[in-house]
């Protein structure tokens, strides 16, 4: 005879459903006077350190049409690569940022937005740096548990080649689905793929 | 704030054969909705060992009293009025405090306040829909509303979800990300919705279903259900590389 190795089960996920938008970001759906102001609607203000950046993207079906009720989150280290978290065991990382973010689709063309920093870069667990990146949450009608990935940045090449996540990938040509395309200065463009061709490489992290 | 030494190991593997795989035909939105390549595993790194911890100060004094949160001065939502309690631990059973809850729900008849809803039922004009409330340095949470009524959807020609609440649950990492919903004890839906039944492990689904608790109902005021949550366990520590200073 042994001990038993008990320990909890995980709650299990179900999903978000159409209408998430009442609970995560009730003011942009309507429901306003209840808090005053959606979380994660703004993940820096003036005094926050870094470049400025700009995402758009879209959530696309196997039947290549956009989500009009999908939900995005995004967390990402600041401009020097720290998290704003209690488990940041690095700590210092700059209090005026979040790093973390929020935003429904679109209800008509199913586009999310993000105004936030570009990241720094984060040591993987080996001491290896990854490239900067910012991870993506993805969660709606018909997705049963949230869906993680990473965006990284197309003109950091060299970073991205070296990065150790996009290293594991098999399939290299499955690469380009987590990098963003540059769209003008500053600003990116960030489509994920739910199905076909060009799926998205999603996370089991 | 609490004086716990933060928690800077990697979660528990997720046992993904516990929750719904992406793919439940049955449940129809999924079709097109799921992914069909393999996920790529990956143990966990900075980026999913970090998460964003939300100080009680975000709240606000009818966050967590959805029967009075959209109500006009004076009036109250219409329906059964419940307490929902419970605590937030993790799989090694700890206690997980300042753990942000947001929850959502239709009304006492089954109505969302959403512009896409367009069920006959009538909204009611003193509720809103929405609460949120962060867990105590116990992991305790609690809030207070009406009884969502069961609401029929397009899936199959006279398919009905059970009532339910929705639950978004932060941990302290954003690999404890979790949405779920919980179910009330007794419910005849239950077992014949193709959302629940997305979850192959019956007792998965039985932990979804939050029993009454005569013991903390409030007597002639309002009944009350007991729903606990269980986010990933931790690791001790992210020993390989000693980034924490050990």
């Amino acid at each position: 005879m042994t001990q038993d190795l008990s320990y909890l089960k995980e709650t299990a996920s179900q999903t978000a459903g159409p209408y998430v938008h009442i609970g995560l970001t009730p003011n942009a759906s309507g429901i306003t006077g209840v808090y005053p102001a959606d979380l994660g609607a703004t993940m820096l203000n003036d005094r926050t350190k870094g470049t400025r950046i700009i995402i758009r993207g879209r959530v696309i079906d196997g039947g290549n049409a956009p989500l009009r009720d999908g939900l995005v989150e995004i967390w990402q280290a600041d401009a020097a690569g720290l998290y704003n978290s209690p488990s940041e065991p690095r700590g210092g990382a700059d209090p005026e940022f979040t790093g973390w973010g929020r935003c429904a689709c679109d209800g008509d063309n199913g586009e999310f937005i993000f105004h936030t920093i570009k990241p720094g870069r984060v040591p993987f667990k080996d001491g290896r740096l990854m490239a900067p990146h910012i991870t993506f949450w993805i969660v709606a009608r018909g997705i049963n548990l949230g869906l993680h990935t990473r965006m990284y940045f197309p003109e950091e090449m060299q970073a991205n080649a070296e990065d150790p996540l996009l290293l594991r990938l098999e399939h290299r040509d499955r690469m380009k689905t987590m990098v963003a395309q540059g769209e003008g200065k500053d600003s990116y463009r960030f489509d994920i793929h739910l199905q076909g061709e060009r799926e998205t490489v999603f996370l089991d992290i | 704030m609490t004086d716990l030494k933060p928690d800077t190991g990697a979660f528990f593997t997720r046992d993904r054969t516990w929750h719904p795989p992406a793919y439940t035909p049955d449940y129809k939105t999924t079709v097109l909705r799921s992914p069909q390549r393999a996920l790529l595993a990956l143990d966990n790194t900075l980026s999913e060992i970090t998460g964003p911890v939300f100080g009680h100060a975000i709240l606000g004094e009818l966050d967590n009293d959805l029967i009075h949160n959209f109500a006009r001065p004076g009036e109250a939502a219409i329906g059964e009025r419940i307490i929902v309690h419970g605590r937030v631990l993790d799989e090694s059973g700890r206690a997980v405090p300042d753990a942000l809850i947001e929850v959502w729900q239709a009304n006492a008849g089954g109505r969302y306040r959403h512009k896409k809803e367009g069920y006959l039922a009538a909204l009611d004009p003193n509720f809103g829909g929405c609460g949120r409330c962060i867990t105590d340095e116990n992991g305790n949470y609690r809030f207070r509303t009406v009884k969502p009524g069961p609401y029929p959807w397009p899936n199959g020609p006279n398919d009905w979800r059970p009532a339910h609440i929705h639950f978004s649950v932060f941990g302290h990492g954003f690999g404890q990300r979790l949405i779920t919903q919980m179910y009330f004890e007794g419910d005849p839906l239950i077992w014949r919705c193709p959302i629940v039944r997305t979850i192959p492990d019956r007792r998965a689904v039985e932990l979804l279903i939050a029993p009454l608790d005569m013991a903390n109902t409030i007597p002639m005021d309002a009944r009350t259900y007991k729903f606990d949550i269980v986010l990933r366990g931790r690791r001790s520590t992210l020993f390989e590389n000693r980034l924490d200073g050990n």
